[in-house]
């Protein structure tokens, strides 16, 4: 969930009146936000780098505050304002205008170079707009919010946002060999070229992230104007020529990137946010994309879709009984302009291009619940009427758990993931031996594999208690994982039962006397018959020699129990003998 | 032991006492050292209520060596006095006597002696008086008779000072008899036999009491993991309102069904690398139901189902990645595939409980690891109202009462709403779970009929536990580093009712 932080006095100003900070926190909790932290810049600073550092900070008080996902019109201190003045009814949603611009438009057109890279690209121009510090430094925070989420670290959508008044259109974008791009970037005081920069930024803490991106690619995308005057050189960083100050009146904006869609949701949100600060508030002047197809196309879309609602759906959906005239209302509250039009039971919404997250009636119907406030809805109990059914597998484990208890072995709870080393090479077992599921993007070895066996865990929680007095009996039931080609994953679960018995002595009447027991509890009898369990000696690298046994039962090997083998012993850094038994409980069921 | 013959007399003594008798006089009275018979009490004690001792201390005065010789002999003065003939004595002569030093001056300032110095020999003592009163001798026997208290506090003090009397304290006891007096006393028996039993003996048999403030030896038997008691209850819970629960045992899932099926895009955070555990082998699923996986294909790409779609290039290779599931809904999402292919559609309620992975930062609260709770109902006309009254029905169950909802978004959920709930101890509201309707998205490329709804909730199952039993690390909890000294002393899991302070002792 993205967090936003603004400035609380800043943000009273702006609402027009000012809450304490319970009235604040319940309107958000109201509206969807979360206020997760009140604090200022200095005691930010003295927590993460301590108070020295924080001396000369600013102390100005900043709310946190947590915006849904989806919400991308909340992510900066406009949008969250004219959200919640919508909301409480103090101001009518604005409504956004795409305008032509009196002289020529501004043309950005796509060379085909850009088609393996980073193939779309769309722009607009804020004209006449009048920054001051406080909104000059949202609009760039704005945009490193949507940098972080909408456009998934720049991999997505990267946005560039220039002087009009440096450059002159019309703009090229095209992709170029790196060594043939070469510019001065953003904040420094010479030009290098594209491989100087990869290498200069691979030690920049924020820009390092977004190289892996073009990285390896024969070319990086780049953009001119017509005078080939480098904008920038998307998603890394923008030319330092076009850098725009508290002092820019034009502002020329484009967004690159491989998803259209975004590119067009993530234009829409920022000159939707910052056109209120221009001349003409609201508008947004045109720009032109001609596409490698020959193509042309006119952005920002700003586009306002109709929906049509029949208001009892939204009632059925929610569980209230609202007339149609109050449902209106409450969606125009969520800045989704509304009437009843038709029959007298239909809604027509209005979804402003400031409300991508809006793609189906579903999102409309919780629009009208949170307007109404959750907390209002009456509560009921669905009329469902059902036998429930416990899973086979899980019923028999309970049952067996309990039993396991009873019989004085306690239970134990370990991790599905270990590493190759915990089920392989501390049982004296080849990794390519136990037909492991392998994970491809482990943080530590403690995430290499799934376990196979049960073994491992029981052990290493031994190792972990060896202070206990002595002897530990463990027991756990839980699932293994196996690769299986019959699968449709290709790996299944098989739920094991595993016990040890460690002590001064090895103990292995009384792991043999358990297995009586399961087999008693399982109503299974001694003997080979058909039906019965039987325990025929056996070897395996993690038992000691002749102290092994294979275990059948209803005519299938269902696993082993024995003396473990010091080596095993010592490799789970453990120094008494220990007895073991892992059975594979789904012949049961 | 309680039967020697000084218990015996004691209580001979004691049944004759009007009231009771102090074990100091009883010494006394029997000439044997006092110690004898605090012993005597103790062990009588020990028998339980046959007496009633109480201690007490007492002031007394006893009479130094120096006394006790005096009491006998008489005072130095007085000795002197009797030492000197008619014809009176040397001076010389009379300092060589033992009581000499001392006697002569005392004496002589009592004014029964003078001493001639013009003697020819040298100086010669005479008596003065014909007799004398031995006022100090006669002082002291009366201490020695236990009468100090006839002596006024200056007469005792000026003896103190001569270091002929001393003040002692005493500890005795005042003995009185108890609820189960009696004067035959004999050996305790310290536990019940079965000969006792037979022959009929325990009747006349006193039993050693018990110590009930010791603690009592533990029972051998084997525990369960408190995490799993947990898991029991709220499977308990599910069971007890109608919900079946739902086949969890597969820990690998396909992107597919843990996220497509989902309706999370393909670009979505969670699909990343740092946050979901990827297989490399087999990295890819084998099979999927591909008249199901076009129709997901289209919902997210095109839209459909009265859906806008996301527009995006949706990609096969993505959906077939291998994972560890990093929700439980992958379960749902097929247990509810499932009931859309039974035709007529039956409403069903749905549960599970199983682990759960996410390849995230691990603290004190996270493991890469852990249990997720989630609840399904599938029916038609479902409504918001209906979700808040299921929770309301399980949090109680959960001894959770006070809830309140508050809008959240969740990718596959819509309405979405974080259920809160009012925690005593922290006194603010805490998030306890999350829920909502899933999408049309989610459930129509399913083959669900249109009006159904599901209804959905989650919560950890650790995170509950984590209070209950009042463990800040989970790693004491889950995993081999279990401190199972916990696991033996954890008590029953209760969750509706009060929770107690927490019960583990030792293993530091």
């Amino acid at each position: 969930m993205p967090t936003v932080s603004v400035k609380r006095d800043l943000l009273f100003q702006a609402l027009g009146r000012n809450y304490t900070d319970e009235e604040f926190d319940e309107l958000c909790f109201e509206f969807g936000l979360e206020l997760d932290e009140i604090t200022s810049e200095k005691e930010i600073i003295s927590k993460e780098q301590g108070n020295e550092k924080a001396e000369g900070a600013s102390d100005v008080v900043l709310y946190k505050i947590d915006v849904p996902a989806n919400r991308y019109d909340l992510l900066c201190l406009e949008g969250l304002v004219r959200g919640l003045k919508v909301f409480k009814e103090r101001i009518k949603p604005p409504v956004y205008k795409r305008v032509m611009p009196n002289g020529e438009i501004q043309k950005l057109i796509i060379t085909e170079e850009t088609a393996k890279i980073r193939p779309f690209a769309v722009a607009a121009v804020l004209r006449n707009i009048k920054f001051t510090k406080d909104r000059y430094d949202s609009f760039i925070e704005l945009q490193e919010k949507l940098h972080q989420n909408i456009c998934r670290k720049r991999a997505l959508v990267a946005i560039g946002t220039h002087d009009l008044d440096t450059l002159s259109g019309p703009f090229t974008y095209t992709a170029k060999r790196p060594s043939d791009i070469k510019f001065k970037p953003l904040n420094k005081t010479k030009e290098y070229t594209a491989c100087e920069l990869m290498n200069i930024y691979k030690t920049d803490n924020h820009l390092k992230h977004y190289l892996h991106i073009i990285e390896n690619k024969p070319l990086y995308p780049v953009i001119y104007d017509s005078n080939g005057v480098i904008l920038s050189m998307p998603p890394i960083i923008n030319g330092n020529h076009s850098k725009i100050t508290v002092n820019t009146k034009n502002v020329f904006i484009e967004c690159t990137g491989t998803d259209f869609t975004k590119a067009k949701i993530v234009l829409d949100v920022i000159v939707t946010m910052f056109s209120e600060y221009c001349e003409n508030q609201f508008t947004v002047e045109a720009a032109e994309v001609v596409f490698p197809n020959g193509k042309s196309y006119t952005f920002p879309e700003l586009a306002y879709r109709k929906e049509i609602v029949r208001a009892d759906l939204i009632n059925k959906k929610v569980g209230i009984r609202e007339t149609p005239e109050n449902i209106a209302k409450l969606l125009t509250r969520m800045y989704l302009k509304s009437e009843v039009i038709g029959d007298g039971n239909q809604i027509e919404i209005e979804i402003p291009p400031t409300r991508a997250d809006v793609i189906h009636a579903c999102d409309i119907v919780e629009d009208a619940a949170i307007a109404y406030g959750y907390n209002n809805i009456q509560m009921m109990l669905p009329k469902t009427y059902t036998i429930a059914n416990q899973f086979p597998l899980n019923k028999l484990t309970e049952l067996l758990r309990h039993d396991m208890a009873a019989a004085g072995f306690t239970e134990a709870l370990t991790f599905a993931l270990c590493s190759q080393e915990d089920i392989a090479d501390k049982l004296g077992l080849d990794i390519s031996a136990t037909k492991a599921v392998h994970i491809s993007n482990p943080k530590t070895a403690e995430f290499q594999v799934a376990r196979t066996t049960l073994l491992p865990g029981l052990l290493k929680t031994i190792a972990a208690n060896r202070k206990m007095p002595l002897p530990l009996k463990l027991f756990e039931i839980s699932d293994i994982v196996v690769k299986d080609s019959s699968r449709d994953v290709g790996a299944r679960n098989y739920r094991h039962l595993c016990a040890v018995y460690y002590n001064k002595n090895p103990g292995f009447e009384i792991i043999h006397g358990l297995l009586d027991r399961i087999m008693q509890l399982l109503n299974v009898p001694p003997g080979e018959k058909k039906g019965g369990y039987v325990i025929k000696a056996s070897e395996g690298p993690a038992f000691f020699p002749g102290r092994c046994a294979e275990i059948f039962a209803r005519g299938q090997s269902i696993g082993k129990l024995g003396v473990l083998h010091p080596d095993v012993i010592t490799k789970f850094e453990l120094t008494m003998p220990c007895s073991s038994l892992e059975i594979n409980i789904e012949p049961f069921l | 032991m309680a039967d020697g013959p000084v218990a015996e007399v004691l209580l001979r003594q004691l049944e004759a006492a009007d009231g009771g008798l102090d074990s100091a006089e009883l010494a006394a009275k029997l000439g044997v050292d006092h110690q004898v018979v605090v012993g005597a009490v103790k062990s009588l004690q020990a028998l339980g209520e046959v007496i009633e001792a109480e201690l007490r201390s007492t002031k007394r005065w006893e009479l130094t060596a120096e006394g006790e010789e005096i009491a006998q002999e008489g005072s130095h003065e007085a000795r002197v006095f009797h030492s000197i003939p008619q014809e009176g004595l040397a001076q010389s002569e009379l300092m060589r006597l033992p009581s000499g030093k001392v006697g002569f001056s005392k004496a002589m300032s009592n004014k029964w002696i003078r001493v001639d110095k013009s003697a020819a020999d040298g100086p010669r003592v005479f008596r003065v008086v014909d007799t004398v009163d031995d006022e100090v001798q006669r002082r002291l026997q009366l201490v020695q008779g236990g009468q100090a208290e006839k002596l006024g506090e200056k007469e005792r003090s000026e003896l103190k000072k001569r270091k002929l009397l001393t003040e002692v304290t005493l500890k005795t006891y005042w003995v009185s008899k108890g609820n189960a007096f009696s004067t035959s006393i004999s050996k305790q028996e310290t536990e019940l036999s079965p000969e006792m039993i037979s022959s009929g003996s325990w009747r006349d048999r006193p039993f050693k009491p018990y110590n009930f403030l010791a603690h009592g030896v533990l029972p051998d038997g084997g525990h369960l993991h408190p995490l799993l008691k947990v898991r029991t209850q709220f499977r308990q819970i599910f069971l007890e309102m109608g919900f079946t629960e739902m086949p969890t045992d597969n820990f690998i899932e396909s992107s597919f069904w843990n996220f497509d099926a989902l309706f999370q895009p393909q670009q979505h955070p969670a699909r990343d690398q740092h946050d979901t555990f990827f297989l490399r082998d087999p990295a890819e699923a084998l099979q999927l139901p591909m008249d199901y996986v076009h129709r997901v294909k289209r919902t997210h790409s095109h839209g459909g189902y009265g859906s806008q779609g996301y527009k995006y290039t949706w990609k096969l290779e993505e959906a077939r990645k291998n994972l560890l599931r990093t929700h439980t809904t992958s379960a749902s999402a097929r247990a509810l595939y499932r009931l859309a292919q039974k035709k007529p559609f039956a409403p069903a309620k749905y549960f599970s409980i199983d682990r759960v992975f996410r390849n995230e930062t691990l603290d004190a609260t996270h493991l890469a690891e852990f249990h997720q709770i989630e609840g399904v109902v599938a029916d038609h006309g479902l409504t918001l109202g209906h979700l808040m009254g299921v929770l309301r029905e399980f949090f109680t169950k959960l001894g959770i009462t006070q809830l309140r909802f508050k809008p959240a978004y969740n990718p596959y959920t819509e309405p979405s709403m974080e259920v809160f709930s009012y925690h005593q101890g922290l006194k603010k509201w805490v998030e306890v779970g999350n829920s909502g309707l899933f999408r049309p998205e989610m459930l129509l490329p399913m083959g669900l009929p249109e009006n159904v709804s599901v209804i959905a909730w989650g919560l950890s199952l650790e995170r509950p536990t984590m209070i209950k039993y009042g463990i800040n690390n989970i790693r004491e909890l889950v995993g081999h580093k279990v401190n199972l000294q916990m696991v033996y002393d954890s008590p029953l899991c209760r969750l509706d009712a009060e929770p107690g302070p927490p019960r583990t002792q030792g293993a530091a």
